[in-house]
């Protein structure tokens, strides 16, 4: 019986690292091929040699300084709006009892199912409308009030203990004050993990910037990386991966500095 | 003192106007220009090197190009425009769209635009083989700047191993088969380790199968564009031809042929020959370790092959004195030394004869005699499909050839299909 | 009064984001249904009603019916296969395993990567001949598969990348959940002597009931809404193999600007995540309760 756990447990330990590997094998490639004269791409040798030429041709193909700019600003626009847009609201569906907020509520889940995405023929008229075609604020806009933020913020202020406000409300603190110094500091694992989810998809995210911009002053990287997709000359992998590299570079890095505190911050938000 | 102040204040005031006029007068007519490529690059830097030069030798005139994304972005982005009321003066766009931009009634036709009999003498100094899909109803749209034309790519070395001549490439269809057959290679298991040839035939598949549709004396489309002749036995031969490269002889691998990746496999010896476009020579030779050559495309009657690129457009609204300006920047951009410049270092055909009498192009030619290929291939090239709704027709052809090399449709039938469904689409021309 | 001024306070806080919802949300949904029923503005066919037109083209057209198709394939595919795998990697790293930081980033970072650019290192495993799983496959004797050229086998490839960029951030939320089961479970189940695998079916299992539901739910929107690879491993081809719907919208909408008749899709996509919320909306009453 117990020889039969550990082997039990030495296939689930076989079958992690299986899985494992195979997850990472694109990346493994990416940094292999980026790392590698385009000679050595399909030509696995220890000894090739190591070159930065790929990084270098990738960087020139594209104004990809501009293009971090641009995604930085859009994904710290929509980070700060999403949490100010969502804490509010949140907490008014939690705690203040207002007229038709049940209805709204549920007109607010709606968009769990229908994300802006789906919608990018009547949001592109509307952008358009709105003369805001080819501008930072006209890629953010639909995203800004997130029913997701809504719906978590609001689960996490509904198990916060009302006796914690009293506290506050003796001071002489409104509705906002209670908000900003009891719910605010209690959620804020929350706020990391939800923050971490938007700004990985919003760094990702392609089609609607797409139809949305065509200056290379709002482009953001990944409209920019699509260039590589479409190239008539064939595909450069070379190229390419170093391009993936340095774009999610940040991400990535953020990713493994804070990985622990990132999955600590979703058990603790109580997302399940 | 009052008054004093007062005057003082009107002449400054005036000043300040005037000022503002003359600046006014200075700030010259802005001409924008979308230009079809997404980002910054090489590209870009040349255009944005012309742009100033154009500049310098004509001040008053100011060139601002909107680099708008791919040629499918950026028609959508220069017709939106036009609704909107801001068009752009000029514009790159796909040769093939000139029936969009009509329809859309976004463009003025070339011969309103130009003034004297040298203007004349210029728009008939360019090929034939570019001109033709650069008209219609009579009029002339269009004025030829990036087009490309593909070519056939051999691998000396393995032609050598074959026992063939690595200097000469097929020259007609039986040739072709027969040489891809000799260029198969399988290991001892049957696998294949070197393919005889590949024609891409994922995405815009229409493209390179004009080639051999024009090797086999059939034309796709009307001048008109109002009708497309898919189901013609010609089309369905060429179709047939190509599919058995596959199945009959094993020479082509099955399945669709990715465009992107093709380069790669004739680079990395996977294939020994391989339909691709004239832009990817140096990408193909900084890369390839073996001597390669460079040839037309066989057909079966005849050489073949379609042409691609983009145009110059000139849009509606524009007044006399924009017209004039937006004239000289496309003549500028067309002479036969830019264009020699242009085609040099890019690879896209340059488009006129004068331009290969010019030394940068016959040094280029001297190094690289490749490039003289596919202008003498123009003499063979025909327009890629143009017809109303260009797009939707193009996709129905993509979609019955995709069809086809994939097995799930006999090739007559496809086309049948196909020619069915783009008379619907065409019928509100007809 | 005071109820009047809270509810006031509560309108007003929540205005911001409703307005944006509403505009960005509701009203296209709407405009939407609307535009489904007009033809596609056109200079010298102003854009007017038509009645059922668009969803009789609709009807006939064999490519929406194929992307439509390819959609429910795509989501039934993706979606139970992501669940299952995300949940094994949540149980592999929630066990005490050598090295399961290591394994936690590695099953987590494909979601951190642009799949934009990734599609074109999944196009280089797909390769033939030369390609990464090609040359894997070769010492077993097989290989020769056109993988992304074949009608058979283009849509798996593009589910399989789907696969393997969502699995990870949906182990997330199962790690979560699984670290809130008390280990007293855990160690009464060994006192017991009950096997690890009737603990998991019997007692994991369900209690990671609600997850399930959530990610699934999410999923399935996913399913619908995940298309950028396919632009660049298919263009939707071979012969609208990989076509899905928002891919077809984007090529009606914005390739032959039809709006008329992308808004007619739009409709049916918003009506197939119509059903999913019904769905969702009774599974979650019977079986689970959000707190």
């Amino acid at each position: 019986m117990k020889a039969l756990a550990t082997l039990g447990r030495g296939v689930e330990q076989g079958a992690a690292w299986l899985l494992g590997l195979l997850w990472l094998l694109p990346l493994v490639f990416a940094v292999w091929t980026a790392f590698h004269s385009p000679a050595y791409m399909a030509h696995f040798s220890l000894t090739a040699p190591l070159t930065l030429e790929n990084f270098k041709n990738a960087w020139q193909a594209a104004p990809f300084a501009r293009y971090f700019l641009n995604t930085t600003l859009l994904v710290i626009g929509i980070l700060i709006a999403q949490f100010t847009l969502c804490t509010l609201a949140a907490f008014a569906f939690a705690r203040l009892p207002f007229i038709g907020s049940q209805v709204l509520f549920a007109l607010v889940l709606m968009q769990l199912m229908v994300a802006p995405d789906i919608l990018l023929l009547e949001n592109y008229r509307a952008i358009k409308m709105l003369g805001l075609m080819d501008t930072l604020p006209g890629i953010a806009l639909p995203y800004l009030a997130s029913a997701f933020g809504i719906f978590l913020l609001r689960q996490t202020f509904l198990t916060i203990p009302k006796d914690l406000e009293e506290a506050a409300r003796m001071e002489g603190c409104g509705p906002l004050g209670v908000l900003w110094r009891v719910y605010v500091p209690i959620a804020r694992p929350v706020y990391v993990a939800y923050g971490l989810v938007s700004v990985s998809w919003h760094w990702n995210n392609f089609l609607w910037p797409l139809i949305i911009t065509n200056s290379v002053e709002t482009r953001p990287l990944t409209v920019g990386l699509a260039v590589f997709a479409s190239s008539d000359q064939g595909i450069d992998w070379s190229v390419i991966t170093a391009a993936t590299l340095m774009t999610s570079a940040p991400l990535l890095i953020g990713f493994l500095l804070f990985q622990r505190q990132f999955v600590q911050s979703f058990v603790r938000a109580g997302i399940r | 003192m009052k008054s004093l102040s007062r005057r003082l204040f009107t002449a400054s005031a005036l000043a300040f106007g005037l000022s503002l006029s003359a600046s006014a007068q200075a700030a010259d007519i802005e001409l924008r220009f979308y230009y079809p490529v997404a980002v910054g690059g090489p590209i870009t830097k040349i255009i944005d090197e012309y742009a100033a030069g154009f500049e310098k030798e004509n001040p008053g005139i100011k060139i601002k190009p909107v680099y708008a994304g791919d040629y499918v972005q950026t028609i959508g982005k220069a017709l939106t425009a036009v609704k909107g009321g801001d068009a752009p003066e000029l514009a790159i766009l796909l040769a093939a769209d000139i029936t969009s931009l009509v329809d859309e009634d976004a463009v003025v036709p070339v011969d309103d635009v130009i003034k004297t009999p040298a203007d004349k003498a210029w728009v008939e100094g360019f090929y034939p083989a570019f001109m033709e899909n650069a008209k219609l109803k009579g009029k002339t749209y269009a004025i030829p700047f990036q087009r490309s034309t593909p070519v056939l790519y051999w691998n000396k070395d393995m032609f050598k191993a074959a026992g063939l001549d690595p200097d000469k490439g097929p020259k007609d269809w039986n040739e072709m088969r027969d040489f891809a057959k000799k260029l198969t290679k399988k290991d001892a298991s049957g696998a294949v380790t070197q393919w005889g040839i590949e024609i891409p035939s994922d995405g815009n598949s229409l493209w390179l199968f004009t080639g051999l549709t024009t090797g086999n004396g059939v034309r796709i489309n009307n001048a008109e564009g109002t009708k497309v002749n898919f189901a013609d036995p010609k089309v369905v031969e060429a179709l047939q031809y190509w599919y058995d490269l596959s199945k009959v002889d094993g020479a082509q691998p099955a399945g669709l042929i990715n465009w992107g990746t093709t380069p790669r496999d004739f680079i990395e010896g996977r294939t020994a020959m391989m339909w691709h476009t004239t832009g990817n020579l140096t990408n193909v030779k900084n890369n390839a370790k073996f001597p390669f050559g460079i040839g037309f495309l066989p057909g079966k009657t005849q050489f073949g092959a379609p042409t691609g690129g983009g145009n110059f457009y000139f849009f509606k609204g524009m007044s006399a004195e924009k017209q004039a300006a937006a004239l000289a920047f496309v003549k500028y951009m067309t002479t036969p030394e830019r264009a020699a410049d242009w085609s040099t270092k890019t690879g896209y055909v340059a488009t006129q004869p004068a331009a290969y009498e010019t030394p940068v192009m016959k040094a280029y030619a001297a190094d690289f005699p490749a490039a003289i290929i596919a202008r003498d291939q123009l003499k063979y090239a025909v327009p890629e499909m143009t017809v109303h709704e260009n797009q939707r027709v193009t996709k129905i052809a993509n979609d019955a050839i995709q069809a086809v090399m994939t097995g799930a449709k006999p090739a007559d039938a496809a086309l049948k299909d196909a020619q069915a469904e783009a008379e619907r689409v065409l019928k509100d021309f007809n | 009064m005071n109820a009047l001024r809270l509810s006031l306070y509560g309108w007003l806080m929540v205005l911001p984001a409703a307005a944006l919802l509403g505009l960005f949300t509701h009203i296209p949904v709407v405009e939407s249904f609307v535009h489904s029923f007009m033809s596609t503005d056109k200079p010298k066919r102003p854009s007017r009603f038509v009645g059922l037109d668009n969803y009789d083209t609709l009807i006939a057209d064999p490519i929406f019916w194929k992307a439509l198709t390819n959609n429910l394939l795509y989501a039934l595919g993706s979606v139970p296969l992501s669940i299952a795998i995300a949940m094994l990697m949540a149980l592999f790293v929630n066990d005490k395993l050598a090295g399961r930081g290591f394994l936690r980033a590695a099953y987590f970072t494909p979601t951190i990567l642009p799949m934009i650019a990734v599609a074109n290192i999944w196009i280089f495993f797909f390769t033939p001949d030369y390609g990464l799983l090609e040359q894997m496959l070769k010492p077993f004797g097989l290989g020769g598969y056109n993988i992304l050229g074949s009608n058979n086998t283009a849509l798996l490839a593009v589910t399989i990348v789907a696969i393997w960029k969502e699995s990870g951030f949906f182990m997330i939320f199962y790690l979560a959940a699984l670290q809130q089961i008390s280990p007293e479970l855990k160690e009464a189940a060994a006192i017991e002597g009950i096997s690890r695998f009737t603990f998991f079916r019997r007692v994991i299992f369900p209690l990671l009931m609600p997850t399930t539901l959530f990610v699934m739910v999410n999923a399935l929107i996913n399913a619908f809404r995940v298309v950028d690879h396919i632009f660049v491993m298919t263009g939707g081809g071979p012969n609208n193999a990989t076509s899905v719907l928002l891919f077809r919208i984007y090529e009606v909408g914005f390739k032959y600007f039809d709006f008329g008749f992308a808004s007619a899709m739009t409709v049916v996509l918003l009506c197939v995540l119509g059903v999913v919320a019904l769905g969702q909306f009774f599974a979650l009453d019977r079986k689970v309760h959000y707190q």
